[in-house]
């Protein structure tokens, strides 16, 4: 072993080793810097006063964190699944649309006590996972262009999802499937629970399975893939089925949060942020590099973002704005640390 | 021969480098490396892959800066190379081995890139016709002035990258590695060229790691070794024993024999791969063929013959359209790799980087992409020490040079990441292995270690189907060889056919030009 070290060029061994590590925890710093600068300038803000502001910012308050875990975390299970869709070299913008539907089915047939809670919810999955399975069979068997197919999608779904409450909002205030929106495991809102349990199982998935290590394989080189006996077609089938049934997750965990859904605005631009976590965590838009822990990281700097602003009392403009320079400045400041 | 030699060192020395050191953190990839170019020779520059030829040649057109006490001189006068502008404008043009064109335009567009002919913003179409024409008339490509680069073959688009060089009339050209997809006929026709290029006083330095090319080529050798300068040889004093020793350092007396003595085929050994008429229903085929447990069938043609496109087929990788293939007698049914994979065959792609290699993922992963489901727990969850255990023993067992399992393929060097393409193949314990190129690419010292690994394999029992450009390696590695022609096996040599295997019996049946013999 120590003979052959020596006959290698290091350097090159120890940047890829370096970058990988980076890629993982790489905007870890940045989440950090934020949340601390959002905590002091909110403090500044009631105190007047640089000393006590720390103590006084609400931006890391018990409180603050549960709600901006809370409202992370449907765009957590969204990017996870988009997670696996940029791996593999592709992208899945409908993912807005597919929440939007999958929650009118969810509370449209609550409506009917004869589902049940359990029932309702397999539903609004299903038509999740169906609508990713038809984005997945365009793209892995007629070999259609993600961009386009999922594009079409985000606006053929749309508008299922109108049609489907006939263009109303559709309300149930005795939803059965309630306590996901509202309710805490061991002190824990279940909407963070699932978000996590989603992380962690995509992470099992990707570190530790057979599908996993193909999944990169397919990202980095699918013709070699292909050559080493891979059914690249499953694969990729497989990843917009998972976008699509997480998305569906997200549909379900958005009509329990609010008692309703409505075709037209549910899960608007959801893909976007979904999208924009995915690349500010490290995951390479071309596909074949990428971690679900940075994704988290990278779904958490936009929650916390939109959250401090608001708590700032930023104007929705000038969010907007500072939001989208947040997103390309982080990426080029990982770019420049490579 | 031997007058054009005195004839080139008589000429001044158009281009030197001295005391060239590049240091890449930790990692010194030259060490006060020198070169002189005389105007109107040829310079080979020789080296094991990793020797340094490429940071030497792209500090020279200024892609990288060399450390400080670097000395480039042109006409005897040093003058600093920052940048690939500089270069330019000093004369000095490279023709990748990767060719940097763009595919979507046309030839003249390309030619005139960066430096178009305009008039207030609009092209002028005219004045670039007038600028291309004489250049790509010399290099009798008038014809494909208005085609797309996209459209030419590889060769045709060297031809290109030629025509730019002398555009911008660069005295000093580098060419990287120019026939590697050539075929003979085209490899003749970039002689020609080259050897024109010399008799207009243009210096060439020529990359290449054929020694035939060599002999033909150069007027003197420059060797480096791991990013030293060994020596310089001119061309009267040039052997191939003494270009081996200079660049691997070590005697490689056992290159290219055989080791037939302890490896024999026999007679009644069983037939384990037939293929019988197999076409791809087109201009492929119908190709026949039988390989028996142990026997090393070579196959040989020109560059478009169709022998990688055979390979596929047998391979699964394209659906055959007529015929069989029969393993140990149970005829086949593959509709993909997947099945080859299942059925034990394994095919060596030629494209180590296109279709074999996971250039991002590490050595590991690469080794055991494709028994991963084989060794994992009810198939699914991945069982990390049989994995580790496979790469360790095949990082051993071919002698691998990594810092270890978790290194990234696309760092190593051309002959590493062969030997880890070859160990993933070999996982499945293959009863068929085709290998497409296998030392493509590969520098002299893994050549003969991959020779090697060929042998065992074989030794072992398995059939092995050999595709080779070099026909030094063919002939020293085949127990038989088939030559394709125009997509067609157009004859045999060795073996029981009554020809005796040389050089000159398989260029005659490829080209054709032996048709008789090749019956016979």
């Amino acid at each position: 072993m120590q003979s052959q070290t020596q006959s290698l060029p290091p350097p090159a061994v120890q940047q890829q080793r370096v970058s990988s590590f980076v890629r993982a925890v790489g905007m870890l710093p940045i989440l950090i810097i934020l949340a601390i600068a959002f905590q002091l300038m909110s403090g500044y803000l009631l105190t007047g006063d640089f000393a006590s502001a720390w103590g006084a910012g609400r931006v890391l308050s018990v409180q603050n964190v549960a709600i901006v875990a809370q409202q992370a975390s449907i765009n957590i299970v969204l990017a996870a699944g988009m997670t696996f869709v940029i791996i593999t070299g592709g992208i899945d913008l409908s993912v807005g649309s597919v929440l939007a539907a999958a929650a009118m089915v969810g509370v449209l047939t609550s409506l009917d006590p004869g589902f049940g809670a359990f029932g309702t919810v397999t539903l609004a999955l299903g038509v999740g996972l169906l609508l990713g399975l038809a984005n997945g069979t365009l793209i892995s068997v007629f070999n259609l262009q993600p961009f386009i197919v999922t594009l079409g999608a985000l606006t053929a779904v749309r508008g299922l999802a109108r049609l489907l409450g006939n263009d109303q909002t559709v309300f149930n205030r005795d939803l059965p499937f309630a306590v996901i929106g509202n309710g805490t495991f061991m002190g824990i809102p279940w909407m963070v629970v699932i978000a996590l349990a989603v992380v962690v199982a995509s992470w099992l998935v990707l570190r530790f399975t057979v599908l996993g290590v193909r999944i990169y394989a397919v990202g980095g080189n699918p013709k070699a893939a292909r050559m080493s006996g891979i059914r690249v077609w499953q694969i990729i089938l497989f990843t917009y089925g998972i976008s699509g049934l997480l998305a569906g997750l997200g549909g379900v965990m958005s009509a329990s949060r609010l008692y309703a859904a409505n075709g037209l605005q549910l899960g608007q631009s959801y893909e976007l942020d979904a999208i924009a976590a995915v690349i500010l965590g490290g995951t390479r838009f071309i596909g074949g590099v990428g971690s679900i822990w940075g994704t988290l990281i990278g779904a958490l700097i936009i929650a916390v973002l939109t959250n401090g602003l608001v708590l700032l009392g930023v104007s929705d403009v000038w969010q907007y704005i500072i939001k989208g320079f947040v997103i390309i400045g982080a990426v080029i400041l990982d770019k420049l640390r490579q | 021969m031997s007058s054009r030699t005195t004839a080139a060192s008589e000429t001044p020395v158009l281009l030197e480098m001295r005391n060239i050191s590049k240091t890449f953190g930790a990692h010194r990839a030259l060490r006060e490396v020198r070169i002189a170019v005389h105007a109107g020779e040829v310079h080979a520059l020789m080296g094991e892959n990793g020797a340094g030829k490429s940071t030497l040649t792209s500090i020279l057109c200024g892609m990288l800066s060399a450390d400080a006490g670097a000395e480039i001189l042109v006409d005897g006068a040093v003058k600093p190379i920052r940048s690939p502008i500089d270069a330019r404008r000093l004369g000095i043009a490279i023709i990748h081995q990767e060719l940097a064109l763009a595919d979507n335009i046309t030839v003249m567009e390309n030619m005139t890139l960066g430096n178009e002919s305009a008039c207030l913003g609009f092209r002028s179409r005219a004045r670039m016709r007038a600028r291309c024409e004489p250049v790509l008339e010399r290099l009798g490509l008038a014809w494909a002035r208005d085609r797309k680069v996209g459209t030419l073959s590889v060769a045709e688009q060297q031809m290109v990258e030629i025509a730019r060089a002398l555009m911008a009339d660069a005295r000093v050209i580098v060419m990287d590695e120019p026939t590697t997809s050539l075929s003979l006929r085209e490899t003749d026709r970039l002689f020609a060229i080259v050897r024109e290029l010399r008799a207009e006083g243009r210096a060439v330095i020529y990359i290449s790691h054929r020694m035939n090319e060599i002999y033909e080529l150069a007027d003197r050798v420059s060797v480096l070794r791991d990013g030293a300068f060994i020596g310089e040889l001119d061309r009267a004093d040039v052997t191939a024993e003494k270009l081996v020793a200079m660049m691997v350092g070590r005697d490689l007396s056992t290159f290219y024999t055989k080791e037939g003595s302890e490896r024999v085929v026999r007679d009644d050994a069983p037939v384990v791969l037939s293929v019988d008429g197999v076409g791809d229903g087109g201009w492929l085929g119908p190709c026949s063929l039988e390989i028996r447990a142990g026997e090393i069938l070579g196959l040989a043609g020109l560059v478009g013959a169709g022998r990688t496109e055979l390979a596929r087929l047998i391979y699964g990788a394209d659906r055959p359209q007529t015929g069989t293939v029969t393993l140990s007698g149970k005829p086949l049914c593959l509709k993909g790799p997947v099945d080859a994979i299942d059925a034990g065959i394994a095919y060596l792609t030629e494209d180590r980087k296109g279709l074999g290699l996971l250039l991002d993922m590490s050595v590991h992963s690469n080794i055991n992409l494709n028994v991963i489901a084989d060794d994992a727990t009810g198939a699914t969850v991945l069982n990390a020490s049989a994995g580790t255990k496979r790469s360790a023993q095949a990082i051993a067992a071919m002698n691998i040079r990594v810092r270890g399992p978790e290194t990234i393929v696309g760092t190593l060097s051309g002959g590493n990441q062969q030997k880890v393409l070859l160990a993933r193949l070999l996982q499945r314990k293959p009863r068929v292995i085709l290998l497409d190129e296998p030392t493509r690419g590969v520098d002299v010292g893994a050549k003969s270690e991959i020779y090697k690994i060929i042998n065992n394999l074989a030794a072992e029992g398995a059939a092995v189907l050999v595709i080779s450009s070099e026909l030094p390696e063919l002939i020293g590695l085949s127990d038989r060889i088939l030559v394709m022609r125009e997509g067609r096996i157009a004859g045999e040599v060795g073996g029981g056919s009554g020809v005796a295997i040389s050089q000159e019996a398989i260029i005659g049946i490829a080209t054709g030009s032996d048709a008789i013999t090749a019956r016979a």
